[in-house]
């Protein structure tokens, strides 16, 4: 779709414009060689960066540095970093997507009763004094009403006010503070546990507003349906919504997952022993930063791009597999706020 | 909270730092990753080439190690960002003159990082005008940069308004980062020295920290939501 809106720019070329391409092709081709060869590896090179002790650790098997097995040894931590990043990973994606459900229906619960009057509580007199024989007064019922109607309201501005200060700070300076505020309190955790903490805080935010918005794309009919099957609110939402904004949401929540596994980088700075952090401890021994930081962004760039990968396959199976007009009436709006990048950084 | 009122002038001053740096990189990030946007759907295949592998590298690359990148790979090889020293500009923002590298060393690390993202946002907003657009411009006779020009990009650009906008406020979150990465006196290396060597209580100083982002990103979130609003009830 995609190279389709570029190709709809210009003409499908003639014999010329063919010409001018396959030339404009080659020089800039060779002007990126060029660029590439001035500009990048003639400075690294200036500076010793492609000698054989500095990549021999990362690249050549049984490479020897002071006597041991540097490229075995070198490996091995970074598959042990690579671990942890995964653990670090999956936890905050679990946590998040566990209180990210329990915050979206919070809202939408709190959300459906701002409309409400409470008038069942002014009620019937009559139903009441049967019910309750010194049942209170209508006047100090509608005082009761009207507390309830506040209730939800602070409710309701309070989830707010958390949703939009957890979505406006930064990730960094979540996890900065978790770690440094749970010792004061008699919480010393692993950095595993801060790390997870600080980013479960903001992502299960972002999963929160995911799932919203995708239970607001729904056709109205579903709860509408629900409604008149006698489904309670929040039947409808745990039965009826919920399992469909997960259906519809769920590329942009893989492309949450890509955000996740490069913010679990944001480890370092409470020095938990991920992928970056091993790095570090390599660049410490062996001087070579470049060399080192290449290979970890070679397999961050990897993992991510074949999640991204997998949430446009997702977004694609989800818009052309299914002919439900549900499915494929709400898939726009996906690629508006996720799969195509926009969204997740 | 007497904290507050003790080191207002070091939060203020954190905040216009931040703010600075927030500000130049934004720039940054639009013009490259416009430049960027601009490669990815020209016409010359190579030039395609260069701009979808330079947002597949920046997009799933960690800002961490794009720092890292900065702030240790650079001055390796010679680079300590003193084209970023232009003139007037410096006088402006004095981080730029100062002979510590590391805030133009950041500027350059958000605005590689965040352009993919800029480009990413353009590209949307380009596929969100109908194809029927563009065919009928170049139908008229128009070519390849009239039709960007006149026809598609005013259109994209009111499409990409809303995600660009939430690429910025990211990028002001992001920002955060370049703290810990040895610029001097932005919010995050306040927090870390009053936190930290200052021994002060953690939750005001987070207050204040918090405060300074928050200035800066619930407006612009606002206002974009505000936009997305009137265009949704404008289709």
């Amino acid at each position: 779709m995609k190279n389709q809106q570029a190709s709809v720019l210009y003409d499908a070329p003639g014999p010329r414009a063919k010409r001018v391409t396959l030339i404009g092709s080659i020089v800039v081709l060779a002007a990126v060689v060029a660029g590439l060869y001035y500009f990048v590896y003639l400075p690294l090179e200036r500076n010793g960066q492609f000698t054989e002790e500095k990549w021999g650790p990362l690249l050549i098997p049984g490479y020897e540095f002071e006597g041991v097995d540097a490229f075995a040894l070198v490996w091995q931590r970074i598959w042990e970093g690579a671990q942890m990043t995964l653990l670090a990973a999956v936890l905050a994606i679990v946590v998040s997507v566990a209180a990210g459900t329990a915050l979206a229906i919070a809202r939408v619960q709190l959300g459906g009763l701002r409309s409400r009057r409470f008038s069942t509580l002014l009620g019937n007199p009559v139903v009441t004094t049967v019910d309750s024989p010194n049942a209170t007064p209508t006047r100090l019922r509608g005082v009761e009403a009207g507390g309830l109607r506040g209730l939800v309201w602070t409710g309701n501005a309070l989830l707010r006010g958390y949703v939009e200060i957890a979505r406006g700070l930064p990730v960094v300076i979540t996890i900065f503070f978790v770690a440094r505020f749970g010792p004061t309190v008699g919480l010393n955790l692993e950095p595993l546990w801060y790390l997870v903490i600080g980013l479960g805080i903001y992502n299960s935010v972002v999963i929160a507003e995911i799932l919203r918005s995708g239970m607001a794309g729904l056709p109205g009919g579903q709860a509408e349906a629900a409604s008149a099957l006698g489904l309670s609110t929040f039947q409808t939402t745990r039965i009826i919504l919920l399992p469909q904004a997960f259906k519809v949401m769920l590329p942009a929540l893989i492309s949450q997952l890509v955000v996740v596994l490069k913010d679990t980088s944001l480890g370092f700075i409470i020095s938990y022993e991920d992928l970056l952090n091993v790095g570090k401890q390599i660049v410490g021994t062996l001087g070579n930063p470049i060399q080192v930081y290449t290979v970890i962004a070679v397999m961050f760039i990897t993992a991510n791009y074949a999640l991204s990968k997998l949430a446009q396959y997702v977004q694609h199976r989800l818009a052309t597999g299914k002919k439900t007009k549900d499915v494929a009436a709400a898939a726009p709006t996906v690629v508006e706020t996720g799969v195509d990048g926009t969204g997740p950084i | 909270m007497d904290v507050l009122i003790k080191y207002s002038d070091q939060f203020v001053s954190g905040f216009w730092v931040t703010f600075q740096l927030c500000l130049l990189s934004a720039i940054g990030a639009l013009v490259v990753g416009t430049a960027v946007a601009v490669l990815r759907i020209s016409p010359v295949p190579p030039l395609r080439a260069v701009g979808t592998a330079y947002v597949t590298v920046f997009r799933n690359m960690p800002l961490t190690i794009v720092m890292f990148f900065c702030a240790f790979a650079l001055p390796t090889i010679g680079v300590n960002g003193n084209f970023l020293k232009i003139p007037l500009l410096d006088q402006l923002f004095r981080r730029l003159g100062t002979d510590l590298p590391f805030f133009r060393l950041a500027v350059i690390a958000l605005t590689l990082y965040t352009a993919a993202f800029v480009c990413e946002a353009l590209r949307a907003g380009i596929n969100a005008v109908p194809a029927g657009q563009a065919e009928a411009a170049r139908s008229l006779g128009l070519t390849f940069t009239q039709n960007l020009r006149h026809v598609v990009l005013p259109q994209a650009w009111k499409a990409a308004i809303v995600p660009l906008g939430s690429v910025i406020i990211a990028m002001i979150k992001n920002s955060a980062l370049a703290g810990f990465f040895g610029v001097v006196g932005d919010l995050s290396s306040v927090a870390d020295r009053l936190t930290g060597a200052g021994g002060e209580p953690i939750i005001p100083v987070f207050i204040g920290i918090s405060i300074g982002y928050l200035i800066m990103t619930i407006p612009l979130g606002l206002l974009l939501d505000r936009i997305e609003k009137r265009r949704a009830v404008a289709r």
